[in-house]
């Protein structure tokens, strides 16, 4: 039926695989998270400015805890929102 | 000796003398009280995420500084509070991986990431996933053009006949 050899599936084969996750700060030796720097901080909320959980970012526990430190600090100094709509 | 640093908003609509002045303020007090000034960060007028007592914006100033006892604390804050000049203020007891953050930004060893490179970033993670769709797109057309599938078409009309 499908006599040509460059086309072996229909669909994209690598759709269904999840890429594994991993944390950014033991990968990277990041250390110190900074509540001075809001543009890196917002990596870690969604468009609500709610902080993510860790099943999505993939940090492991110990960087969570200092990320959403440092979120609710740098919130505290209105450096990010509290509330939020259509952030990003 | 501990390594601390606080952070403030001044109220931008003072003139630029008084802000400088308070800043100054602050900076002496913890001079007269014995603590070791590491750095003085002028951050700069922002904007705030939300405004604070009907304020848009504010000018962050961060002092960075060292001291033997936790006793200063208090009283930074104390005064802190009583000032009007202050819209908000963050103390906060810098870890060993935090002095030497705040070392390598001051050397300039932590590069900010600007928003063009982001940009550039966000254009080329977005290339690949419309080179995928036209991938999608040319095994779809493919197998339709040359010869059309019997076996496909089969099994859908088969269902169409049991609804």
């Amino acid at each position: 039926m499908a006599s040509r050899d460059d086309i072996k599936f229909l669909s994209n084969p690598k759709i269904g695989q999840n890429k594994k996750k991993y944390c950014r700060f033991k990968k990277y030796g990041i250390k110190h998270i900074d509540y001075k720097d809001p543009d890196f901080l917002l990596g870690f909320i969604n468009e609500q400015g709610k902080i993510l959980p860790r099943r999505i970012t993939g940090n492991s526990l110990k960087y969570q805890r200092k990320v959403a430190t440092a979120i609710k600090r740098s919130r505290h100094l209105a450096m990010l929102p509290y509330v939020a709509d259509l952030l990003k | 000796m501990n390594q601390y640093e606080v952070t403030f908003i001044v109220d931008p609509v003072l003139s630029d003398a008084e802000i400088k002045q308070t800043s100054e303020n602050y900076v002496d007090l913890l001079k007269t009280e014995g603590c070791q000034i590491v750095h003085v960060d002028e951050m700069g007028l922002r904007q705030l995420a939300y405004p604070i007592k009907k304020r848009n914006s504010g000018i962050y100033y961060c002092i960075e500084f060292q001291s033997d006892s936790g006793v200063i604390i208090s009283r930074l804050e104390l005064a802190l509070r009583r000032d009007e000049r202050i819209m908000r203020f963050l103390t906060v007891a810098l870890d060993k991986f935090g002095i030497k953050y705040n070392e390598d930004k001051r050397n300039g060893l932590i590069k900010k990431r600007d928003k063009t490179e982001k940009k550039a970033e966000k254009s080329y993670g977005s290339s690949p996933a419309t080179g995928k769709q036209d991938d999608v797109k040319a095994t779809k057309s493919a197998p339709a053009t040359p010869a059309p599938a019997p076996a496909a078409p089969a099994p859908v009309a088969t269902k169409e006949e049991e609804e």
